[in-house]
This record gives structure tokens, sequence and C-alpha cells, in this order.
């Protein structure tokens, strides 16, 4: 039974769990929205791709990530550049010194198109782009980190680093990459108008099967034998490697997943808000989705999606009703969260509701079977260490 | 400090304040209110916007939050100003103007998203805001697919034309031309060194300038052109290059905080611009930006934009005291600051005009408006939806506001996409 608990893809409180989130994200916000508000959850929801790689990277495995706003960029580029490819047919462009090239580069004196741009022509070469080149990325970077056991903070401080090297070269680099602007005014995705609301409603769908997909294969990796020896490197690393196994190559593993997530994500953002711009690269995004993951509670892949969904509503809402006091409010938010919840929401879920929830029905299947073992990877104590805490302030 | 708080319902005294002048204002806006009943609601609103019989809703969009708050806050202002003034003249088709205002927090995926919710969810019938080309950008789209009317405050780089924008300041060739040939046949400039932060209103600029300079001005050159990252604060190795090639106009479009790094700097290497060798010459320093550089800083330089605080003429001098009254009197007030309090009052006129509030009936009644009592003189939309306007030159003073040396005789026809200097 408890071996059989273990191994098995999903608990019935877990399969309980997914099918609530299922609920909410296909049933009730659907319904319960109009388009522009369910447009706008779908933006959230995107952001909710790098917070389910946060909490592998994170949570499980200990690797704090505070530029995964670079692996959003780079899918939602990819995307943003095959829209804008699409855009800017001869015809469109009639008005520029040189028609068919994006505006941007028209109006860098641009006069062909660069070579790198060409495949993005391609959407299937696209498509494959914007999982690969994040995730090429994320492997020449964990390589580079990992196999000489760069970790912790000094880990946090590169990727960190990373992002805004990246945001100034996006920047530095106008003529091909939009700079400060970004790429803009993109339109159809094969001759289908993304603009609409009925588009904007399927890919709002689109969005959450592959959201689902993604936390399908998160559990799949925590519920592996590579899941335990993550949270096993995450609590004690050398014990781990003394065992015999290749610490490197588990976590260049993870992080490049976690980029994979990011890359579909930042490709599903671009899809559903029309745009890629540098503000979503650099260090402010990247550490804002930290913050997703923190108040979700970094443990719970689930918890991080309800966690990006709640601050994503909180900073909209606020800031439509309180322009000039928002960000105060906000502040408070993340400060409560991070002194009374360091396990953020689904760390108040199963800490303090859920053993009031089973004291109350004890009465019924108390003798019947065990008390439910906490999730495993729940229940193994986070070590709250300063890094996890100087992200979540 | 500056007080950028802002009553939403100024205290009594304050109200009386505007009331006066807004009485007097409206005397030299109008002579005469116009009364809701003689237009029906349901004739001057066929598609839906947020009009009643007694008001009707428009949006703010700028940055209140982030880095751009400090530049647009003066926008906000004069916008809110300006909406004041005409509803207590009677509004605008008889109906009282309110305002939803919404942050774009300096993040332009976030002006997208008010944008959308302005005209998606509110159905405001205008909206005042943008102030960086990147946020233009990122709501044009917006603006185009839901058919909204975006009044643009910012002199900008041009290039763009949209059916959606009434863009209230000067495109760069209105900026940029007048300037440069007023430093070459009063001062006798011949060589400029260009540079600018890197983005893509300085490039453009600067493009426009370089393609006049060496095709449009006999005998002059340029003799160096740079590009640094927005917040760069080491000019010391472009101060150097300027001290070798000895142009006779630094020609510079920093913006932001690194104004501060590079005025400072090239006081500091010897460069005065009291002494005008060489002359500073500049579109991107307007009184706002000078609040912060520090006056000591920046006399001397030359500024070309098409406001300055300074003007003296009876609209100038009445919208001054306004803003002051409602907002402070130690406001000043930059040339973007006067495009956006433009905004609401060319709305107002086209929608009179149009005898609706139609977003296509306002834009077709858009071309030919004019606005005979802008604080900065007369302007005119073209049917461009850039407006006519006049070009002036200002030196800085050490207390901060301009001394005008030169304006243009007519009014500059706005070129957003011009020949020759592509």
């Amino acid at each position: 039974m408890q071996i059989d608990r273990k191994t098995r893809f999903l608990t019935r409180e877990e399969a309980i769990y997914f099918g609530l989130l299922a609920a909410v994200i296909f049933l009730i916000l659907p319904l319960a929205l109009d388009s522009f508000r369910l447009n706008l959850f779908g933006k959230y929801l995107t952001y909710a791709f790098v917070a389910i790689g946060l909490v592998l990277c994170w949570g499980a495995g200990g690797i704090l990530s505070l530029g995964q706003g670079v692996f959003f960029g780079l899918g939602g580029y990819a995307m943003a550049m095959f829209l804008k490819l699409e855009a800017s047919t001869p015809e469109a462009t009639a008005i520029q010194s040189t028609p068919g090239i994006p505006d941007f580069m028209d109006w860098n004196q641009i006069t062909a198109l660069p070579w790198w741009w060409e495949p993005f022509n391609s959407l299937a070469f696209s498509l494959i782009a914007v999982v690969i080149v994040p995730v090429a990325f994320a492997f020449i970077i964990g390589v580079a980190m990992f196999r000489r056991r760069v970790g912790g903070v000094y880990f946090a401080i590169i990727t960190q680093a990373i992002a805004a090297i990246l945001t100034i070269l996006i920047i530095g680099q106008q003529g091909f990459t939009g700079g400060v602007n970004g790429i803009t005014d993109l339109r159809t995705l094969k001759g289908w108008d993304i603009r609409t609301d009925e588009a904007k409603e399927i890919l709002y769908f689109v969005n959450a099967v592959l959201l689902f997909a993604c936390l399908f294969a998160a559990q799949y990796v925590r519920r592996s034998k590579l899941g335990r020896l993550l949270i096993a490197m995450r609590d004690q690393e050398d014990r781990v490697r003394f065992s015999g196994y290749d610490v490197a190559s588990f976590k260049i593993f993870v992080f490049c997943l976690g980029a994979a997530f990011a890359g579909i994500g930042g490709a599903m953002f671009t899809l559903q808000v029309g745009f890629m711009s540098p503000t979503l690269v650099g260090i402010v995004p990247s550490i804002e989705m930290v913050i997703f993951a923190a108040v979700g509670g970094r443990l719970s892949i689930l918890g991080a999606v309800y966690g990006t969904l709640l601050v994503n509503w909180a900073k909209t809402t606020l800031s439509e009703s309180f322009p000039e006091l928002w960000l105060l409010g906000l502040g408070a938010l993340f400060i409560a969260v991070v002194m009374f919840f360091p396990n953020g929401l689904a760390g108040l879920w199963s800490e303090q509701v859920m053993p009031r929830l089973r004291k109350l029905f004890a009465g019924r299947g108390a003798g019947a079977r065990p008390p439910a073992a906490p999730v495993p990877a729940n229940s193994a104590s986070a070590p709250d260490s300063p890094a996890a805490k100087a992200a979540a302030e | 400090m500056t007080d950028f708080s802002k009553p939403k319902t100024p205290g009594m005294s304050r109200r009386a304040v505007l009331a006066g002048g807004a009485a007097l204002t409206a005397s030299l806006f109008a002579p005469r209110g116009l009364r809701a009943q003689d237009f029906p609601t349901a004739a001057v609103n066929t598609t839906g916007l947020a009009v009643t019989d007694s008001t009707v809703t428009i949006g703010i969009l700028h940055s209140v939050t982030g880095t751009m708050a400090i530049s647009e806050t003066g926008s906000v202002q004069a916008e809110k100003l300006a909406i004041e003034q005409i509803n207590a003249m009677g509004g605008v088709l008889g109906r009282k103007i309110q305002f939803i205002q919404e942050d774009g927090a300096s993040d332009w995926p976030t002006f997208a998203e008010k944008a959308r919710k302005l005209l998606v969810n509110d159905k405001v019938a205008s909206v005042m805001g943008c102030w960086t080309s990147a946020s233009r950008k990122a709501v044009l789209p917006v603006f185009e697919q839901h058919n909204g009317m975006l009044y643009y405050p910012t002199f900008y780089e041009g290039l763009e034309q949209s059916p959606n924008v009434i863009y209230t300041g000067q495109e760069a060739t209105q900026q940029i031309i007048a300037g440069l040939d007023w430093v070459n046949q009063t001062k006798g400039a011949k060589s400029f060194y260009l540079l600018g932060s890197d983005y893509i209103w300085p490039r453009t600029s600067n493009k426009i300038a370089r393609k006049h300079i060496e095709n449009f001005m006999e005998g002059c050159e340029v003799v160096g052109e740079e590009y640094y990252p927005l917040g760069h604060t080491q000019f010391n190795s472009v101060i150097n290059k300027i001290k070798l090639r000895k142009p006779d106009v630094i020609y510079a479009i920093v913006v932001g905080g690194s104004n501060v790094a590079f005025y400072k700097q090239l006081k500091a290497a010897g460069i005065d611009p009291t002494k005008e060798s060489p002359i500073v010459l500049t579109i991107s320093v307007t009184e706002d930006e000078i609040r912060g550089i520090g006056g000591e800083n920046v006399e001397g330089s030359y500024a070309c934009m098409k406001y300055f605080q300074s003007l003296d003429n009876p609209n100038n001098i009445e919208f001054v005291k306004a803003f002051k009254d409602m907002w402070g009197a130690d406001m000043v007030i930059g040339d973007v600051t006067q495009a956006a309090y433009l905004g609401p009052w060319l709305w107002k006129a086209a929608v009179e005009a149009a005898g609706s509030f139609d977003i296509d009936k306002v834009r077709e009644a858009s071309p030919g408006i004019e606005l005979p009592t802008a604080p900065e003189g007369y302007v005119k939309i073209h049917e461009n939806h850039h407006l006519w306007s006049k070009t002036r030159v200002g030196r800085a003073r050490m207390d901060g506001q301009y001394d005008v040396v030169f304006e243009t005789a007519d009014l500059v026809e706005p070129n957003p996409f011009p020949e020759g200097y592509q």
C-alpha cells in the first residue's frame, strides 16, 4: 500500500486537486469571465508555465534561477519572429524603403532580412525553436555552471546577470530585434487572425491544454526516481554524489525542462498578447516569476499555478482601482505571504486547512484507513534557505 | 521635491480658484455652451460608447508608477486640467467628461492590457495617453482593432500615421530641421556631432538630422555619431572625442537619467554651454528634465521644440496660471505637458464639429480642426493626424526656464514620412 502510494502517478488526493484546477481553468473561468478578462487570465497562465518550471528547479531541485525570463523571452521571440515575418508582406509594408522586411528593420536602415531570420519564415521551424532554443541555451548554461559545481546563490546571481545581458543585447541590436519597443503589431498565424475575440478564446484553451501537459510532465518527473534524486540533491547534494550519481546531469536536465516550459509559455504569451518585448526578458520579470512560485508555494506545482493567477489578478485589480497606490498593496501582499506562509498558498492549504478538514471528517473514515500521509514532496521539509527568502522578498 | 499628489476632487478653495480660471478660459475657448438635449444620445453615439444623456467617459492611460512616472505625471496633470476646464464650460455636446485613469506602470504589456480594458470594457470615447514610443507601439494594434481614438502627446520619431491616433506632439522633421537651419544661419555652425540614447527615437531623429545636414545644408558635415544604452552614465569617452573633433555643434538626444550624467560630465570636462564653443543643441531636454539635471548644468544649451513655459502670449499665461493653481506653484510645464493639454481640447473640437461621439465621425472631422486658444499659439490638425505647429529654439537659463530666441515665421507642416530623409 505504502509503496503503491509513492510510485503511482497520481494519488487519489492529487487527482482531486488536478481535477479541481482543471475545473477552474476549463470551466469556471471561461464561464464566469468576459472575453477581455479571459484573455487576461490567459496571459497570466503563460507565466504559470515558468512558475511550474521553477517549482521543479527551485522547490524540488534547490536550483534558484533568477533568469527564467530569458527562456520565456527566447520562446516568445521565436514565435514573434515568425508572426512578424508573416505580417511583413511586401504589400503590407509598401510604404517602407525596403518593402517585405519587418518595419523596425526598415527604421534602422537595414535593407535585407538577416540570414538568421530566414528560417523563421517556417512555422514548423519556429515551433521547434520555441522549445529548442531555450533548452539549448539552458543546456549551455547548465553545463558551464553545474559541471563546475556552481550552485546556490552564485547560480542565482549568474542567471540574473544573464537576464540583464540578454536584455541589453536585445535593446542594443534594435535593427535585428526591435529594440526597446520589441516586436509589435503581430496579426495573423498562417492567415488566422489572432486578434479577434474568438481567436483569443481558442488560444486560451490551447494554452490551458499545454499547461496541463506541462503539469503532467512535471508530475511525472516528481513521481519518478529522478524526482526523488532531485529532492535528495537539494537536501544533501554530497551524499547523492557519493552514492555514485552524476549530480550535474540531473541538474542540467531539470534546468532544461524548466527552460522548455518557460519557452512554451513565452510563445503562448506572444500569441495572446500580440507582441514580445525586452521588458519580459529582464531581471524584474524574472524575479516576479519567482515570486509567483513563492506565493503559490514553491513545493507544489499546482500551488504555483494558483499563485501566478492570484498575484497577477491582484496586480491587475489593484492597479485598476488604485492606479497610484497599487504597488504598495502588492508589496504588502508579498511581505505577508513570505512572513506568515513561507511555503506559500500550498503550504497554507496542507498545513492549516487540510488538517482541520480531516479533523472535521475524522468521525467517518478514521478507522477504515490510515491517516493519509501528506504528499511526499510536500512533507519534505523545505530548508528555509536565505536565497529563498531573499528571492521572495 | 515635486508634489505629485493629486486630489481627485480638489478642496473648496482650490475649486473656487479653478472655477475662476476655468470661467476665464471658458470665455476664451468657446463663446457658447452646447446643450445636451439638442444632441440626443441615440444620435450622437451609435456605436455603444460610454455616453449618457449627461456624461461622456474618456480614458487616461499613462504611467504613474515605474521609471516613466516622473515624465508622464505632467501629462496626466495637463489632461485633468483640460477636462476640468471643459467641464466648467459645459462639457462636450453638453455632456460632462468623466475619466477612467489607468496605470501603464512603465511596462508595455501592461499598456496593451489597459488599453484593451479601456476600449472593450469601459467603452471610452477617446483615450489620452502613452508617452514612450514603445508604449504607443504596444497599444497601437489594440486601438486599430477595437477602433479607439488615442491622443498621443510626445514628440516622437514619425514613420507612423495611424487612423486611430492624433499625434499632438511634433514628429521628428518638425522638431529637427528648423533648429538645424537656425543654428547654421544665425551661428554659422558647419560641423555637427550627433549623439543619443540607443533607441528608435534618437536614432531616427539623428538619421533625419544627418540627411538634412549632408543633403540640404551647404558645406556642412557630420563629424561623429554615437549611441549609448538607456540609463548609461559614462560619457567621458565621447566627450574626449568631441574635444578632439571640435564640432561647432553637439547635437544631443540623450533621454532620462543619462541626461544628468551627460551634462555634468560635459561641464566637468570644460565644455560650458554658455560659451557656445561648441554650441549644445538638444531636442530632448524640456523644463521637466532640467529639474532633474539642474539648471546650473544645462545653462546656455539650446533646445528645439514647439513649446516653452516662458512663451509670452495670452493663451499661455492663462494656461500656466491655471496649471499652477491646480497643481501647485512650483510645477514646471514642458513641451509634452502642453501637448497633452491639447488632447482633450482637440477631441472636444472634433466631436462638436462632427456632432457625434462616434469614432469614425470624429476621425473624419479631425483634419482641419483648429485650436486658436492653444498655449503654444495656433495649431491645426493635418490630414496625416499630426499638428501644424511652430518650432522654437529656447536657451536654458539657470532657473530651469528657457528664453525663446527663435520661432519659425509660419506653422511647420508635419511630415511623418519625409521624402529624401529615409
